[in-house]
């Protein structure tokens, strides 16, 4: 019988799959609105007709299964009973059997042995349980098929019709879609995919014709044209037949969520916005388990219990809110729930406990890193292992899914509660607009071959702007950072990477001195931008992309290839592959990317000696050299204590000991005191001292750096890459204090101060200094901050670095000295080298002063605060 | 007449540096002749690039160099092979090709033990053959060798 019906059984499985889709959603719609009399028919319409359809095709279970639900949706059609939420359960639970029979006959044309008798018998009483007899409770709902309802086998299609809702509405909508069917055709994925080669095919030919037609007949050049603009649609149109709405796979999570929602005792209600947003089917395809995972995640981690959420002044119901929306050529994904929210410091303690991170790391971490551990491998935050989640299993896999694909996944902090999971993809992988550039070749071996240049495709996603360096002043803007090429380009430092370099191609001939052109890709991926470097930049294409081989997979710097119009291949880049090998990614992706926290014009950090040690697991510290005044071993006997503190005989003098370990780590056991030698640097200031004991002295680096992160621990003022490492800085004001507040006295305000630096590290640096030598400091980077804080305090001098008084500043400094209202006030300028101090235009400050010469700093400013009259050139 | 009717297997034969070798013809997917390449810097060095077969981007893989030999000289006339493999096709370029051969199944024997570790890996047996001694090439393994 099944191979006479063959056709007609796959028809009605594709249409019963189809159909069932919707039912889930319905269900639960259902359960919110029981009086949608429109729902109910719509439900009852599909449990209805595969009843009908299995009894033709002699699939007695299901016609069972279909019969006894219908019967029980019938009487609440009929307003008999109400939809209680056990009652949708075991309908829910009923639609779960259909679907399992079904998925047995399309596997084998058979439905098995399992005859469901469990649940058919408690379908059977839910249904009797109505009240009404089985007879009258049959009778109504269908009269013109009650003969045939009692046994379902002998049910025939021709029925269908007369069984059909008789309300006129639901008539009405049953001719709608029937209208719809017959404007749609169903067609095969297979084809479609090789419909969409084809057109990358075409697309291919027609870039080469174009190419070649620019120097033939008109005629050609008019058809090429046409071929031209007929290829445009007919890819878009190719590609509009793979879009569908991300709403085929959003509609199967009202039901994840609400089986989720009852099995944890949760209430839990579903939003979407947007679901008619439409991705290509490879896309949908690809989204449809990470989405599932993030929705369960947020029911099962993310929203509390209802008597939790009640105590936090939350309705009981938490609410799941699925958005999405089309953004400049990628498609936003928003899943975000109104629960409690990531704890960053849970998720550290946990990577940390897991092994996936070091301590000092997790310490260091802001709190979007923090946020992105929980995609790291291997982590889970659930205390116990459930049956929902908590194997550690999820968020990683979540996120390579999605990178597969192009895509890119974040989680963020929900105002005012809960967290939100955006995902941003591709809207299509086949064809994608890119930018071609190129490398010349070297005269060597690869001319030999034919070879001109060498071609790469940079994706138009990743394309931020062009630039153009030509001529000597452009080619100044590249500067160096501590050994990373960067280049000044609209008020910040971008990082550059020649091309050549990070692929290993030699470089091209040198160009004639100040000839030179340096071409840049600015590029963005991951958050982070950088300018790449190539010899050419060519033109945008629209590039099939085809994927490389597996002896070619290892390679991180490529997404794929693609044929030019030549006919050659040409490589298409990965950007953040490239930032990877660049080196400007370090080994970990989740060094900060948060913007706001690179300072501008803090890459030209200063040339400074600094000093490198050790203490507990602390094992990369730093501190400026010019705060150090002496480095002594002593042993661990002399080394007294007096009236709680813990002191050293020094010079003739009492030097007031710190352990460097009690300050960073107070909750750890200290030995630094008991140890035979102790290392201690001692930090001078006019006539008062400290020791600081560290574990080890390391180094001493000539080097410039930048302070990326400001500390979260007392005594660190941040951290900085240091001879490409990352290391921490003391904060030597901060650690003073830590170590016991007053021990060490104050001396008398010597006064206030207003620092000016627009480089905050120089700025932290001195203020820190400036105030342990008695100053109270105020900081301010540049004019426009300074003269809020003028008005709130008068100051009795002002420092400021001397590049706020060049050119067009001068006038803004003279209106800051102005402002301030006190004419004795001095001006003091700081300059980094002793030899800068003669060249002075703009602004005519009171004095010069080296920032590094901090006891001539202090000196002069000492005298000037006493004189009150301005001395040029205090600190020679 | 011969009653003893012998079982044969064909091979598409070729030469690379001072070997003859031949690949199976039913791993063989086509031979075509010198293509225009695109170099794939940072490739590992078997990999000689890319090869644009009626819009089918095909790696080609440098048959000298996988087995250890020296490079090519000269001006490049090399061939490929493009041979079918799991996850699309792969071309071997190789320094001439020679004719497909039905090859005796009673000529076969073992890689010998003294051949260099790096070619005995690449070679399935040997047939030794009138024309002398042909090597028959494992393909997959020749694939798998460039991944790394």
């Amino acid at each position: 019988m099944s191979e006479m019906f063959e056709e007609e059984i796959r028809e009605f499985l594709i249409e019963s799959n189809e159909n069932l889709a919707n039912l889930d959603r319905e269900i639960v719609e259902l359960e919110q609105h029981p009086d949608d009399a429109e729902l109910i028919s719509s439900v009852f319409r599909t449990i209805h007709t595969i009843k009908g359809t299995s009894g033709f095709f002699g699939f007695d279970l299901l016609g069972a299964v279909a019969h006894i639900t219908e019967n029980i949706l019938s009487q609440v059609r009929e307003g008999q009973r109400s939809l209680t939420p056990e009652l949708i359960s075991l309908i829910l639970e009923a639609v779960d059997k259909i679907k399992a029979l079904l998925a047995k006959i399309e596997a084998d044309g058979l439905e098995g042995d399992d005859d469901a008798l469990e649940l058919r018998r408690r379908l059977e009483s839910a249904f009797q349980a109505c009240g009404a007899p089985v007879a009258e409770a049959d009778a109504p709902p269908l009269p013109a098929t009650m003969q045939q309802a009692e046994d379902p086998v002998v049910e025939s299609a021709p029925q269908l019709e007369q069984a059909t809702p008789e309300s006129a509405g639901a008539k009405e909508s049953q001719g709608r879609e029937a209208h719809l069917a017959d404007s749609t055709i169903r067609v095969d994925v297979g084809l479609l995919d090789k419909l969409m080669n084809l057109v990358g095919e075409l697309v291919l030919a027609r870039n080469q014709l174009l190419q070649d037609a620019t120097n033939q007949t008109t005629t050609l050049q008019k058809t090429s044209q046409r071929l031209n603009l007929i290829t445009s649609e007919l890819q878009e149109g190719v590609m509009k037949t793979r879009m569908q709405p991300i709403g085929v796979v959003w509609n199967k999570l009202p039901r994840v969520v609400r089986d989720l929602a009852s099995k944890c005792g949760k209430r839990v209600q579903i939003e979407m916005e947007g679901a008619g947003t439409e991705l290509d089917k490879t896309i949908i395809e690809a989204v449809k388990d990470p989405l599932t995972h993030i929705v369960r995640n947020a029911c099962d981690h993310g929203i509390e219990m209802p008597g939790v959420r009640l105590s936090r002044n939350k309705p009981a119901e938490g609410q799941l809110l699925l958005r999405a929306y089309h953004e400049g050529g990628v498609v936003n994904i928003e899943i975000s729930d109104d629960g409690a929210g990531i704890d960053v410091e849970k998720v550290k303690k946990k990577a940390v406990e897991k092994g996936l991170i070091r301590l000092e790391q997790a310490v260091r971490m802001s709190e979007r890193e923090a946020r992105q551990l929980i995609f790291m491998p291997g982590f889970s935050t659930a205390a116990q292992v459930t049956s929902i989640s908590g194997r550690g299993v999820g968020m990683d896999v979540v996120k390579t899914n999605i990178e597969k694909i192009g895509g890119s996944v974040e989680v963020m902090p929900r105002v005012p509660c809960g967290t939100t999971v955006q995902i941003k993809i591709p809207l299509t992988l086949a064809i994608i607009p890119g930018l071609v550039v190129s490398l010349d070749a070297v005269a060597g071996r690869d001319a030999e071959e034919g070879c001109v240049e060498h071609r790469f495709v940079v994706p138009q996603a990743n394309l931020l702007e062009l630039v153009r360096l030509e001529g000597k002043t452009d080619l100044n803007l590249i500067a160096s950072v501590h050994g990373t090429p960067v280049v000044h380009h609209r008020g910040r430092l971008l990082p550059l990477v020649y091309l050549n370099r990070v692929l290993g191609i030699p470089p091209r001939q040198q160009a004639a001195q100040g000839e030179e052109v340096v071409s840049i890709v600015v590029v963005q991926a991951e958050n982070r931008q950088m300018g790449l470097v190539v010899d050419h930049i060519r033109d945008t294409q629209e590039i099939v992309v085809k994927p490389l081989g597996r002896q070619l997979k290892g390679l991180t710097c490529y997404v794929g290839a693609t044929i030019m119009g030549d006919g050659l291949p040409a490589l298409i880049l990965d950007v953040a592959g490239l930032a990877r090998l660049g080196g400007l990614m370090g080994q970990s992706r989740l060094q900060d990317a948060d913007a706001d926290e690179v300072e501008e014009n803090e890459a030209a950090g200063r040339m400074q000696k600094l000093l490198l040690f050790r203490a507990g697991r602390f094992d990369r510290l730093a501190v400026p050299l010019s705060l150090v005044a002496r480095l002594e071993e002593v042993e661990g006997e002399r080394v007294e204590r007096a009236a709680g503190r813990t002191v050293l005989h020094y010079r003739g003098d009492i030097l007031p000991l710190v352990s460097l370990r009690s300050v960073l780590e107070p909750d750890q056991e200290d030995p630094s005191f008991s140890a035979p030698r102790l290392q201690v640097i001692v930090f001078a200031d006019g006539a008062r001292r400290v020791g600081v004991v560290v574990d080890h002295i390391d180094d001493i680096l000539y080097e410039a750096y930048t302070v990326k992160r400001r500390g979260s621990i007392p005594g660190l003022l941040g951290s900085a890459v240091i001879g490409g490492k990352i290391t921490d800085l003391l904060d030597l004001h901060a650690l003073v204090e830590a170590a016991g507040g007053n021990w060490l006295e104050r001396p008398a305000g010597l006064g206030r101060v207003l620092l000016m630096d627009p480089s905050t590290t120089a700025r932290e640096m001195l203020s820190e200094y400036l105030e342990f030598a008695g100053y109270e400091v105020l900081r301010a980077a540049g004019v426009s901050e300074a003269l809020p804080l003028l008005e709130r305090a008068p100051v009795d001098m002002i420092l400021a670095a001397t590049e706020l008084g060049q050119g067009s500043r001068a006038a803004e400094l003279e209106t800051l000295r102005l402002s301030a209202n006190q004419p004795q006030l001095s001006v003091v300028g700081l300059v980094d080298r002793r030899d800068q101090m003669g060249a002075r235009g703009g602004f005519q400050f009171d004095a010069l002063m080296v920032r590094a010469d901090r006891a001539a700093l202090l000196d002069g400013m000492a005298e000037l605060v006493r004189s009150g009259e301005p001395a040029l050139e205090v600190a020679s | 007449m011969n009653p003893m009717q012998q079982e044969t297997r064909q091979y598409a034969t070729f030469r690379v540096y001072d070997l003859f070798l031949g690949i199976e013809v039913d791993s063989v997917q086509e031979i075509i002749r010198q293509q225009k390449m695109t170099v794939v810097p940072l490739a590992p060095g078997v990999i000689e690039g890319l090869i644009n077969l009626r819009g089918q981007i095909v790696i080609a893989i440098d048959a000298r160099r996988s087995l250890g030999l020296p490079a090519w000289q000269g001006e490049d006339v090399r061939a490929n092979i493009v041979v079918r493999s799991e996850d699309g096709a792969v071309s071997l370029l190789v320094d001439d090709i020679d004719d497909v051969m039905d090859v005796p199944l009673d000529a076969w024997s073992p890689v010998p033990d003294n051949m260099p570790a790096e070619q005995r890996e690449l070679i399935e047996c040997v047939y030794n053959l009138k024309q002398g001694l042909m090597l028959a090439i494992n393909t997959a393994n020749l694939l798998q060798v460039a991944c790394s």
